[in-house]
């Protein structure tokens, strides 16, 4: 049987806000989901609760991997069991190069049990690994050198994060609108990366993997096995392909029209954001 | 040496330095501070008379001075003190003549280990007492000195006579003036003209007994186009009772010399660390400090660069690490004295465990001082909301043709950067400790490679258990 992400009945608040209201996620390796939504709608709140960011609080519903409870762990344990977010605007560490970092990184998820101070694996290793994946990327070497995200273009943001995913080879992987701010050439290179990344995983086994979007070009390389569409918090409609399809043509007034309720939480929601 | 030692695996704990020698001083005065103890120290060392008469006008000068009254809090009673302990009769050639308690002692701290592999010199201080000594031999013979004070004022008075004291008179503050009163130990430096010392000359200083001052007494003199690297190391181990360490160090670099002084300190949290550092660069020199204040209770210490004729350059780089009941108040001090001259800090504070870092910084143009330049930056790292950082920045200007720049800021670690890192699979510690040691990466690239891993690895140390 496939590995398994799960997500039954989730609800997140984000400073006492109630953000996500019930929402459920099957994931199985070597399946490619979309989800879509207007923006607002929770996509990214859904990435980072379950990636296990302190500020989203879960206040019911529950995670589990492999019928393990993801909830009980924190955002390293997450990491190291082998879930992994491509970020939509990744943090600067100035003074960290991504060389440093990922080396660290690389070793704990590979090696979950590590203490601190133990050794990390060998920089030659390491090093040709990174190399690789970089030219596959189409990174310059210098890249590495470079401190982590420190005054990256918003395009060299976006493939940082692709590199790191290559590095890490987590089981299940969710990608932030990772097309975001990216010109053509650019967002077809990341799909095509993504796509085979996803395929060349370790164990034997392919990625699951999450796709936030709102457009189609990511989709092209990454045809999605199940496309779902958030409004309001809630997964409202699970389909196929052309499901997506629809979406990034027609746009969303059908589900607005179809799920009155969503709707209605989704405009609360929006104005809640424009508050602030 | 650090590499090695994280090699071997000795460095694997905080309190690597934190060990006592069981030693056997051959003689120590007896404790708290008067004039005849100052004679005795001064009668010990078989001093000129002139030296002996400055010690006690010097121990005039700090008992008429009161206590700093900014700065921290110097909560140490001056007559619990022992001020002079000399744990051998002589000063080891090799590592063979030192006692074999006092070598282990160093062997621990890794000093010999390094000494062959990337030193050109070494001194080694044991309480009062510099009890080792080495010099590349072709350095010797270019006509490098590199003794311990005590030995320089035998067997180079001259040198001594003209600038013993002279950068940093003993009125200059109180705790000058306490040095010059009962100082012992410390190194001499003469660099001849044109002559480059490739290679770092080290000192190491260790406090071992309990309730011990340690008042070492440094003159380095850089002689016109000369070049050398000074790095001073200072650890003692962790007593309940406070130890008391006043250095003074004077620099003279001459015209188109260059001296680089690093300080990589780790004390033990129960020392009072008050020290005088000072430098005067002549036409075209250039004069660097670089300062790493780890541990003690509190650390007051501000290198100074005094810009004496056009062209020369001061610049100092420091970082303070504080934790729980430790304050550091450290700095820098710039004073352009002629035109033409540039100067630089660079800053960097981290404050965690409710420790307070402080930044004290002095920029002074004086009249007739244009075209100079200066720029300072200071940056402060806050890990948790018990801690705190200060900055105090004098800024004092008697000309109008000058650029001066100041910029400071305040950061705490952001909950956003940890979870971006504990997203990739580090630990909540890895984290902080590796956005910790980004923040101080702009100095650290500035050390020679033995000496910014050691001080990476200080600041590791540091901040293990800091989080949870």
């Amino acid at each position: 049987m496939a590995e398994t992400l799960k997500i039954t009945n989730l609800h997140v608040s984000v400073e006492g806000k109630p953000i996500l209201r019930g929402v459920n996620l099957t994931i199985r390796r070597g399946e490619t989901h979309a989800l879509m939504g207007p923006n607002g709608s929770g996509k990214s709140t859904l990435g980072n609760a379950v990636m296990g960011h302190p500020n989203y609080e879960v206040t019911e519903g529950t995670i589990e991997l492999n019928g393990e409870d993801v909830l009980a762990m924190d955002a390293s344990e997450r990491a190291r069991a082998g879930i992994f977010m491509a970020f939509q605007r990744p943090m600067a560490i100035p003074g960290v190069k991504m060389a440093d970092f990922l080396r660290h990184a690389t070793t704990n998820v590979r090696n979950p049990s590590r203490k601190e101070g133990q050794e990390l694996i060998p920089m030659r290793q390491f090093r040709k690994e990174l190399t690789e994946k970089m030219d596959q990327l189409r990174m310059d070497v210098e890249f590495a050198r470079r401190y982590v995200n420190d005054g990256f273009s918003g395009g060299e943001m976006k493939r940082a994060e692709i590199l790191q995913m290559a590095m890490l080879r987590p089981k299940f992987a969710i990608l932030d609108e990772t097309d975001s701010g990216l010109d053509v050439d650019a967002v077809k290179l990341a799909s095509q990366s993504i796509a085979q990344i996803g395929r060349e995983q370790a164990e034997g086994e392919e990625m699951g993997i999450l796709i936030i979007t709102h457009h189609d070009k990511l989709l092209e390389n990454n045809v999605p096995d199940f496309t779902h569409v958030m409004l309001g918090g809630r997964i409202v409609e699970t389909g196929g392909v052309e499901l997506a399809q629809e979406l990034y043509t027609e746009g969303y007034d059908r589900i607005r029209a179809a799920y009155p309720d969503a709707a209605a939480a989704d405009a609360e929601m929006q104005q809640a954001t424009a508050a602030v | 040496m650090a590499t090695d030692l994280l090699e071997n695996g000795t460095i694997g704990e905080i309190n690597k330095y934190d060990f006592i020698t069981p030693s056997h001083d051959v003689f120590r005065a007896a404790r708290g501070l008067n004039a005849n103890i100052v004679a005795q120290i001064s009668e010990m060392k078989k001093e000129p008379g002139w030296m002996r008469d400055f010690r006690l006008r010097s121990l005039k000068i700090f008992e008429s001075k009161p206590m700093p009254l900014w700065g921290g809090d110097i909560g140490i009673n001056f007559q619990d003190i022992y001020y002079y302990l000399k744990p051998t009769d002589q000063q080891g050639k090799t590592w063979d003549d030192v006692p074999q308690d006092i070598k282990d002692t160093f062997d621990r701290l890794g000093i010999p280990e390094a000494e062959k592999k990337y030193l050109a010199g070494v001194k080694a201080q044991f309480e009062s007492e510099v009890v080792y000594g080495s010099l590349q031999e072709d350095l010797g013979k270019k006509g490098v000195l590199f003794t311990d004070t005590d030995t320089a004022l035998r067997d180079h008075p001259d040198l001594l006579r003209e600038y013993f004291g002279k950068i940093i008179p003993p009125e200059d503050n109180k705790f000058a003036a306490l040095n010059s009163a009962v100082w012992s130990g410390g190194s001499f430096i003469y660099v001849p003209p044109g002559v480059k010392i490739e290679f770092p000359l080290q000192a190491y200083f260790r406090i071992n007994a309990e309730q011990m001052g340690q008042f070492e007494r440094t003159l380095i003199i850089v002689d016109e186009g000369a070049e050398v690297h000074y790095v001073e190391g200072c650890t003692a181990p962790m007593y309940t009772t406070e130890s008391l360490h006043s250095a003074v160090v004077e620099i003279i670099v001459k015209k188109h010399g260059r001296c680089r002084y690093t300080t990589i300190q780790n004390w033990a949290n129960n020392i009072y660390n008050l020290v005088t550092k000072r430098a005067m660069a002549y036409e075209d020199s250039l004069m660097e400090w670089i300062d790493g204040n780890l541990g003690s209770r509190l650390t007051m210490k501000y290198p100074a660069v005094y810009m004496m004729e056009p062209g020369a350059r001061g610049e100092i780089l420091s970082i303070a690490f504080s934790s729980k009941g430790q304050h550091q108040d450290a700095g820098a001090k710039v004073v352009h004295c002629a035109p033409n001259t540039k100067s630089r800090i660079i800053s960097k504070s981290i404050s965690k465990n409710g420790g307070r870092s402080s930044y004290r910084g002095l920029c002074k143009v004086e009249k007739g001082a244009t075209g100079c330049k200066s720029n300072v930056v200071c940056d402060a790292l806050i890990l948790d909301p018990q801690s705190r950082s200060d900055t105090y920045p004098y800024i004092e200007v008697e000309e109008s043709d000058v650029q001066i720049e100041h910029e400071a800021s305040v950061s705490r670690i952001g909950e956003e950067q940890l979870f971006y890192l504990m997203s990739r699979g580090l630990s909540e510690a890895e984290s902080s400790s590796m956005i910790v040691s980004g923040f101080i990466e702009p100095l650290i690239k500035e050390l020679p490679m033995e000496y910014a891993v050691e001080m990476n690895r200080l600041i590791e140390l540091q901040m293990e258990g800091s989080v949870g």
